[in-house]
């Protein structure tokens, strides 16, 4: 018996939740580990500062993508700052099996990729919002 | 086994067998036992070879009892620094059959010597247009400093294919040939099909066309007989690491006219001859390229490494390592039920198979045999556009020395049908 390879880590691996395409994200990143050529996209539907919808496809090592299964089992219908607040260490619990430190990368590639999904929509909205702004004060001193 | 033995011709012209069982107790690494207790399957030398005791004892004798600069000091520790470097520098030219040990530029790697070219010869010959040509299988190393270059001088790369079967495409090349280009640059054998390409052909083609040739050699000079003034190249590079010697060692070699034409890479100490506030004159070959105090007791293990190679004989190592190439060929697919192996036929391969199991990812595979003492690589092996051309994410690689045995390749089939056991339960 393994202690990486566990029924449920396996189980995530072939069946994987969650494992799929969102029709319109409002947030979504490609994550890669250039390492191994694991690959994922992450697409989050947010709507009043919560995440409504989660999925993901691409391919990987059974770790990275049970990894991601788990992962978006656990932030659906989180709000943006609970997931914002994750820990890599939360991930690795989730996993709940020994990670060591060549697999880190592997492990923490969903978690990585949802971070950084998060943080190009805020920078959007932030670009959005100078954007208003912006024409808003254009308008005023004409 | 049996097989091992009767498929082995008995000509004349047969070279000396290794004992590989025999050649292991020089590598006292093969001794030790993983955290499981299980003894070490190293089959992971296409990233870097165990080290023998030769080796290791000419490293710790510079360190213990003649550590000191070289071509400086008039003292007895410092002449006897100076000379087992230089004899290293013989060694090394003598392995790969070099016309003088002093084109034998020692540098930390196969990838060093590579940049050092692009920087010192290419930087000063791609012009805007100029073309150089490579190959869809090379290594990282002998891909982006070529990138770098084409991108500051506005040149242009050119690719020659790889077929479905892991073999270079010829026609193509020719075709590629009328561009003129500048230089062509490829790997003697591939690090992740194994294809051993027809260096000498290519060579002379490359010649007729006008190109200047560099080979990647770091997966060749560590398994088979090279020959650089038989095989008409103007560079040759290639590392100590994978070749039984230290890391941190390496070489570049190339014809006397070249390498006194170039400029040099670094400036520093030991490569100047005069040295003025305002302009300096540098030194001759090869220490012209050799700025600053070297890995001085490395090299000296490159040479004791290639000592080492040279009393074997590289032929005999070239066919010890094709018979277990061989043998892994028609025991994995034999052995482990779905197995896809990479590249093309064991004649035409140097020791090295790559492979993937169906729907398990290479590191789950690598994962899984660590667990059993077996090293094996898995990933893209610096190889990402050869593993896009295949479609494949990563591949896992054995790859096999002079201290490989039969025995280990049935132990990683056997691990292999382990791996396949835990994803299908």
């Amino acid at each position: 018996m393994d202690d990486l390879y566990r029924d449920y880590i396996l189980e995530h691996y072939r069946r994987p939740h969650n494992f799929g395409v969102l029709e319109a994200p409002t947030a979504s990143y490609e994550g890669s580990n250039p390492l191994c050529g694991d690959r994922i996209t992450m697409m989050l539907g947010i709507a009043d500062g919560v995440v409504r919808e989660v999925a993901f496809t691409g391919r990987g090592c059974a770790i990275s993508q049970a990894s991601a299964s788990l992962l978006t089992d656990e932030i659906k219908g989180k709000t943006v700052e609970e997931v914002e607040r994750m820990t890599p260490d939360d991930v690795l619990d989730l996993l709940g099996i020994d990670i060591s430190p060549a697999r880190l990368k592997c492990a923490l590639l969903s978690l990585d990729t949802v971070a950084h999904a998060l943080a190009d929509d805020t920078e959007e909205k932030a670009e959005e919002k100078a954007e208003a702004d912006g024409s808003a004060s254009g308008a005023q001193s004409h | 086994m049996a097989d091992l033995a009767t498929t082995q011709r008995k000509d004349q012209t047969e070279p000396a067998r290794l004992d590989p069982y025999q050649i292991r107790a020089d590598f006292p690494i093969l001794a030790t036992v993983n955290r499981f207790g299980k003894p070490l399957i190293y089959l992971d030398s296409a990233a870097t070879s165990l080290k023998p005791q030769a080796v290791i004892e000419a490293v710790d004798g510079y360190n213990r009892e003649y550590s000191s600069n070289i071509h400086r000091g008039i003292y007895e520790l410092a002449e006897r620094a100076t000379g087992a470097y230089e004899a290293a520098r013989a060694k090394t030219a003598r392995l790969i059959n070099a016309p003088e040990p002093a084109e034998i530029v020692f540098v930390r790697n196969a990838t060093e010597a590579i940049n050092l070219v692009a920087y010192s010869w290419g930087r000063h010959h791609i012009g805007r247009g100029d073309s150089i040509v490579l190959t869809e299988m090379e290594h990282h190393a002998n891909l982006v400093p070529w990138q770098l270059v084409v991108q500051e001088k506005d040149g242009d790369l050119e690719f020659v294919p790889v077929t479905d079967d892991g073999l270079l495409q010829l026609d193509v090349y020719e075709v590629l040939l009328h561009l003129r280009p500048k230089l062509v640059a490829f790997t003697h054998v591939s690090n992740m099909l194994g294809t051993v390409n027809p260096v000498r052909e290519m060579v002379e083609m490359a010649h007729a066309a006008g190109a200047l040739v560099l080979i990647d050699g770091a997966q060749a000079v560590p398994h088979a007989p090279v020959d650089v003034q038989e095989l008409g190249a103007d560079f040759y590079v290639f590392s100590g690491h994978k070749m039984l010697g230290p890391t941190g060692s390496g070489a570049l070699w190339a014809r006397r006219g070249l390498l006194e034409a170039m400029p040099p890479f670094m400036a520093g100490g030991d490569m100047i001859r005069e040295v003025h506030l305002r302009r300096s004159d540098w030194n001759e070959i090869p220490y012209k390229f050799e700025a600053g105090t070297p890995d001085i007791s490395a090299q000296i293990g490159m040479g004791a490494a290639a000592e080492y190679l040279m009393a074997l004989g590289m032929e005999s190592v070239r066919a010890h390592e094709r018979e277990l190439t061989r043998y892994a060929m028609e025991v994995l697919p034999r052995e482990v039920p779905g197995i896809e192996l990479y590249g093309p036929a064991a004649e035409l391969r140097g020791g090295v198979v790559s492979f993937n199991l169906p729907g398990i990812h290479p590191h789950d595979v690598a994962q899984i045999l660590d667990r059993s003492g077996i090293c094996l690589r898995a990933g893209h092996h610096c190889t990402m556009p050869l593993h896009e051309r295949f479609d494949l994410a990563a591949t896992a690689r054995a790859s096999f020395n002079v201290y490989t045995v039969p025995e280990e390749i049935d132990a990683l089939a056997a691990g292999l049908r382990d791996v396949v056991r835990i994803f299908d339960r």
